[in-house]
């Protein structure tokens, strides 16, 4: 059976050339760079060769780069430690649309008697920049608002809010996992203190991600018990995969005009023919404003785990913001926070691509799909009422 | 992904009994387009009383399919009243079971058949008359969560909301939904003595994990008070079922293939017992 592996916005695989590239660090050199023997010695420049890499990539200096655990740590990293550098300042602000990884930690340190506001969004994942100007205090220690939206590929205009933001005085942090590699980023050029990025949403192994620290800005460390990553993040250095990440953004440069044509015009493709093939569908999120990998598209009156599973049947996989697949009862908080009717949110698909895929992918989709929908709404009392 | 066991995937790639009966002599409709599942269950019953057609509309996951298909399956053929005596756990056997995340696709399979044999006996239900909405996000009732506490016997509010969806959204009625289960809970051991109490029915995974508890908790310590102790042994006693129990290799299917893969999967001291039952 064909495989379509359409959900990269979860995870990636990892590039050949990054597996290759991290091979020799499980045994042969396997060192640990803070040694003082040849066998840290030897290790120590591929570290600060992908420390380079990275930076690169980003724009960045190679000592603002700070290796993490992945991209929920770095959001926790940013946060907890702009809260422990200003410990006067108790008021956050987020949107209702960030990952869990800012969302859920917002939420817990609201608890702890912080104040939070969580930004609205309008029916296309917008925000308001008026609603930001008017919520930032004298109080607020820390804005923190994501590159690109994960569910919907909605993209916020980071430059003119970090404007804003700063003209305050106010630290800046942007989760910007689902962006890097997508879009281009300069951080040379975005007036942005914190960034946060993800390795294995770039073709780089789970399990490694970065925080940038814009040089100058205050922190305190999360993680404690090492002078690692110049005493902002403790622990030995996962090496191997730091090395991946490394070789991962150096490919990420390559393949990113490829992002913005060939794979954009495949999703548009699988866009406009599912719109014209499926009655009663329709796309989530502004259009015009989107990452070019990703498609969040609602088919009405029928339930999004049902078609993920019939997909899955066909071989390809895809994710959806329906309640039974958001592993609570709750339907996806993006779409909701959009107002999209809860019919919309149950039946919405998101097809996110990679530079794997191929042109029969998406015909393959286009193929399969259709008659998917038709199936689930024969059995839908709503589809019925509806028609 | 949900571990569905192959008799679920089956009904819901392959559902049984879709679509519409005309002129039906019940219908019962439950869920809603906001709680992401819904069904509609259409009887047909003969002047005996016994259901002679049925047919779902559903709105849901694959669980949501399945046990609407499962149901239809159920209780064709049987009469109102034995129909009226089929739980939501019945329903999950039928299917070899339910991620207990999803009991609540059982849960409301069995709602729509009560409604359909209410709607069929000319009762009107009006669902939230019944009782007080507890959980305002899903809509859920006192009466609702008691229910499925006393049927499932229910502890925890986890397993409540697995079960009814009361408390999955954003969380206030968690205090409600303890003191129901501390009410029913409380009520059900009161005037109950010890040795009459049954259990709800457990899977095998469920009782070995209870068997060891007991083991560790109760019998080991009394045993080592004494100087003994105990141990669970290397043999597995198992019944066939289905074709299995009149085949003439069933001797062979136990030795080479169940206690093969046993020793390969589990530990190479393993003995499968037969038992004829």
């Amino acid at each position: 059976m064909r495989e379509v592996y359409v959900d990269n916005n979860a995870t990636t695989r990892v590039a050949p050339e990054v597996k290759e590239a991290m091979l020799p660090f499980f045994d042969e050199l396997y060192g640990n760079p803070s040694s003082m023997h040849h066998f840290g010695g030897r290790v120590e420049k591929y570290l600060t060769q992908a420390r380079e890499q990275v930076a690169e990539f980003l724009g960045a200096e190679p000592e603002e780069i700070v290796f993490t655990s992945g991209g929920t740590e770095s959001d926790n990293a940013a946060i907890y430690g702009t809260l422990a550098s200003y410990p006067e300042k108790r008021h956050i602000v987020t949107t209702k649309v960030e990952h869990n990884a800012v969302l859920h930690y917002c939420r817990y340190l609201k608890k702890n008697g912080y104040r939070i506001t969580e930004l609205s969004v309008d029916r296309l994942g917008r925000l308001n920049l008026d609603e930001l100007q008017k919520s930032l205090t004298d109080e607020t220690a820390i804005v923190s608002i994501m590159y690109a939206n994960n569910e919907t590929g909605v993209i916020f205009p980071i430059a003119e809010i970090g404007e804003i933001v700063k003209s305050r005085g106010i630290v800046f942090h942007t989760d910007a996992v689902q962006a890097v590699g997508k879009i281009p980023i300069d951080l040379s050029k975005l007036p942005v203190d914190f960034l946060s990025l993800s390795g294995h949403k770039l073709h780089a192994p789970k399990g490694v991600g970065v925080l940038y620290i814009r040089k100058g800005t205050r922190f305190s460390p999360l993680i404690i018990g090492g002078h690692q990553e110049r005493g902002r993040r403790a622990g030995t250095e996962n090496v191997p995969y730091i090395i991946g990440l490394g070789k991962a953004c150096e490919l990420a440069q390559l393949f990113m005009e490829e992002e913005q044509t060939r794979i954009c015009h495949l999703r548009d493709q699988l866009e406009n023919e599912l719109l014209k093939r499926i009655p009663k569908s329709q796309v989530n999120g502004d259009r015009d404003n989107r990452l070019p990998n990703t498609l969040n598209i609602s088919f009405e009156s029928v339930e999004g785990e049902s078609i993920l599973l019939l997909l899955s049947k066909e071989g390809i996989a895809a994710s959806s913001g329906s309640a039974c697949t958001s592993g609570s009862l709750e339907p996806s908080h993006v779409l909701r926070a959009m107002g999209v009717p809860f019919n919309v949110i149950h039946g919405s698909v998101r097809f996110s691509l990679s530079r794997y895929n191929t042109e029969e992918d998406i015909a393959y989709i286009i193929e399969k799909l259709p008659p998917i929908i038709s199936r689930l709404r024969e059995l839908s009392p709503f589809w019925s009422q509806a028609s | 992904m949900w571990n569905y066991s192959e008799k679920l995937k089956d009904h819901f790639y392959n559902p049984r009994n879709v679509g519409v009966i005309e002129n039906p002599d019940g219908v019962g409709e439950v869920g809603s387009l906001a709680c992401g599942d819904a069904l509609k269950l259409m009887i047909k019953v003969d002047e005996q009383g016994r259901i002679v057609d049925a047919k779902f509309q559903t709105f849901g996951c694959g669980s949501a399919i399945a046990s609407a298909s499962a149901l239809t399956e159920m209780i064709k053929g049987k009469t109102i009243e034995e129909a009226e005596k089929i739980t939501n756990q019945d329903i999950a056997d039928y299917l070899d079971g339910i991620p207990e995340e999803k009991m609540h696709c059982s849960v409301m399979g069995r709602e729509a058949l009560e409604a359909a044999i209410a709607n069929y006996r000319g009762i009107v239900i009006k669902k939230k008359e019944e009782g007080e909405i507890v959980c305002q996000c899903f809509g859920v009732t006192d009466r609702e969560i008691i229910r499925a506490i006393k049927e499932n016997n229910l502890t925890t509010v986890e397993q409540v909301k697995n079960y009814t969806k009361a408390g999955g959204g954003c969380g206030s009625c968690h205090p409600q939904i303890e003191a129901l289960i501390a009410q029913v809970q409380g009520e059900s051991k009161e005037g109950i003595p010890e040795a009459t109490f049954s259990p709800k029915r457990l899977t095998n995974l469920q009782k070995i994990k209870l068997i060891e508890e007991v083991l560790e908790k109760e019998i080991r310590p009394a045993l080592k008070m004494d100087g003994g102790d105990i141990e669970l042994n290397n043999q597995v006693f198992v019944a066939l079922r289905g074709k299995c129990t009149a085949c003439p290799s069933s001797g062979y299917t136990r030795e080479k293939y169940i206690e093969g893969k046993l020793r390969e999967l589990v530990s190479k001291d393993i003995v499968v017992v037969e038992v004829k039952s």
